[in-house]
């Protein structure tokens, strides 16, 4: 049997169609990928039963109507999700052993189009982090390594880390994310994949552990654009169940790629121009200039001029929105209790401390503050009064381009441990994720080339409100020009 | 501004996170720092501008007022960390 870990989505599904493998067979092979690559730290649970009951069903489904578009597809699904009967823990300590009595309904959405499960995907605890090191099962290793030889393990990037790594390492074919400030695209641009965050609402949050509720939003990824436009099709829909969700048909995305960007214009936003970033990043960001136009589109010079603004106003909103979405952590419900002398406060008190990690109690701590009497005007409604502002740069840029190209993260992968002891160094990693999240926009990363260490690096593509195709598409152009195959060499 | 230890002892009880003494030294300039970094939204003027509400234009919707969920209390009671005689249960509140 050849090694069906190396296809894409699209590929095993043509494979599995055609009678050339079974779905049993694919789910085998990544259950024992899985199992072989624990020292990536990737996944928290593995679910193997779950991946070859599902693939049972799409083998007796076969050549029937009933066929979902996943049929015979196991994914690596974020520890983020909701899964019924399986461990959902965000990453967090406060959250051992929880065990949700109902699914997610993006999860809910893929196991209708029939897609199973392999286990539980690692990430930084409640998606606080840009490095996978806040989780409490400790960091993902990313499977790339520098090649000077030095074997520094590598950070996968955040939150998303345990996807990146997962689809990177051939351990999952492809794998939910969530994204509330970058935590799909730099993971992905950090590990050589694709990921895409669609437009906030697209995916419903219901049952998505909540890290700051204006900003969350789910997306795929996977190794290649067409991948991420067939699982975000199945991840996408109305859902009365979320409040914010949109309203709307989900588009055929995949039916609808093409590479041909003729008459778009794409716009390059030179307050992304900024200093200290290293010089490979620049280089590719040209290159990727090239081949969109190469691809037949329009190159027009853009301004976003709030872009400087954009992460410290994330960094006001999404903690505000965390500390009040974290209060449901009190030890009464669900998750762990501490042992604690006296009342009811002191048990929360106590809970609380010791089930949240440093992170995520400083964004506590930090939003807490940013939202309490007589400092709320200062902090949080002049943050959304820049996030206005940053919104309406896009609409202006939006009426002399279609889209927008940027580098993804300002930096390749980091080892780990070189950020985490300085907050703001780290939170910089997002500087060009952020502002498309603020403003709600669709955005992904894709491959673009390898910097001169040997480590991939992502570029950016955002588009307006709802116009996930435009996106895709030019992350289709820039795919099959880039001529981007590496591959992590296998150490583990 | 800037937060003295004394607010930081605030904000942990208002968000009940039990600190020690070392903790709460070690925070003060760590939140320090982040509040300074944000403080640069200062030099945006934002006179006129409405403060952002709903990122993708959207209404709320309502539905029809009848029960659509409901009688699943040993799934909502699974989880807890103690639950009794059907409840949840809590330290004693009232002497």
């Amino acid at each position: 049997m050849s090694d069906l870990t190396s296809l894409s989505i699209a590929e095993l599904r043509e494979g599995f169609r055609s009678g050339e493998f079974t779905a049993r067979e694919v789910a085998e092979q990544y259950n024992a990928a899985a199992a072989a690559a624990r020292s990536l730290n990737a996944y928290t649970v593995e679910t193997p039963e779950d991946a070859l009951a599902s693939a049972e069903a799409a083998d007796k489904a076969r050549g029937s109507d009933a066929l979902g578009s996943l049929a015979g597809i196991p994914l690596g699904i974020k520890d983020l999700f909701a899964t019924r009967g399986v461990d959902t823990t965000a990453g967090s300590r406060i959250l051992k052993d929880f065990k949700p009595p109902y699914e997610s309904t993006v999860t809910a959405n893929l196991r209708k189009a029939g897609a199973g499960m392999l286990g539980k995907l690692n990430m930084d605890e409640f998606a606080m982090g840009s490095s996978n090191e806040t989780s409490a099962y400790g960091p993902v290793i990313s499977p790339w390594r520098r090649k000077d030889g030095g074997n520094a393990p590598l950070a996968p990037g955040g939150s998303s880390g345990g996807s990146s790594t997962a689809v990177a390492a051939g351990i999952a074919p492809g794998a939910t994310g969530t994204d509330t400030g970058g935590s799909i695209r730099q993971p992905a641009a950090f590990t050589g994949i694709c990921g895409i965050k669609p437009t906030y609402g697209r995916c419903s949050r219901w049952g998505i552990v909540s890290f700051a509720s204006s900003l969350d939003q789910a997306g795929p990824m996977a190794r290649t654009v067409r991948d991420c436009a067939i699982l975000l099709e199945a991840m996408a829909g109305f859902d009365p169940k979320d409040s914010t969700s949109l309203d709307l048909p989900v588009p055929n995305w995949e039916s609808g790629l093409s590479s041909d960007l003729k008459g778009k214009r794409v716009g390059i936003p030179k307050e992304y121009r900024i200093d200290g970033v290293p010089d490979d990043i620049n280089v590719l960001w040209d290159r990727g200039i090239e081949l969109l136009r190469d691809a037949g589109a329009d190159i027009v010079e853009i301004s976003l001029p709030h872009t400087k603004y954009a992460l410290p106003t994330y960094y006001i909103i999404a903690p505000a929105e965390a500390s009040s979405n974290l209060a449901r952590y009190d030890g009464v419900r669900y998750g762990a209790r501490a042992e604690s002398e006296g009342g009811l406060d002191a048990m929360y008190a106590a809970t609380r401390a010791e089930g949240f990690g440093a992170e995520v109690k400083r964004r506590i701590m930090i939003g807490t503050y940013v939202l309490s009497a007589g400092f709320y005007d200062a902090y949080f409604t002049k943050a959304q009064r820049v996030r206005s502002l940053i919104k309406r740069d896009f609409e202006q840029a939006f009426e002399k381009c279609d889209l927008i190209l940027t580098p993804t993260a300002p930096s390749a992968a980091f080892a780990l441990g070189d950020k985490s002891a300085d907050p703001i160094a780290m939170y910089l990693n997002d500087v060009f994720a952020v502002p498309a999240s603020l403003a709600g926009l669709p955005a992904m990363s894709v491959p673009g080339g390898l910097d001169s260490d040997g480590l991939p690096l992502g570029l950016q593509l955002i588009g307006r409100e709802l116009d996930e195709q435009s996106v895709l598409n030019a992350g289709l152009a820039i795919e099959e020009r880039a001529g981007f195959d590496a591959k992590p060499k296998r150490w583990w | 501004m800037s937060v003295s230890p004394e607010q930081v002892r605030h904000i942990a009880k208002l968000a009940r996170i039990a600190m020690s003494d070392e903790e709460l030294e070690r925070l003060v300039p760590e939140l320090n720092n982040i509040l300074g970094w944000v403080e640069q939204l200062e030099e945006v003027n934002t006179d006129g501008v409405e403060p952002l509400t709903a990122v993708v234009p959207n209404q709320l919707r309502l539905r029809e007022d009848k029960v659509t969920d409901g009688d699943c209390r040993d799934d909502v009671l699974a989880n807890a960390p103690v639950a009794e005689h059907g409840f949840f249960t809590v330290p004693k509140v009232i002497e």
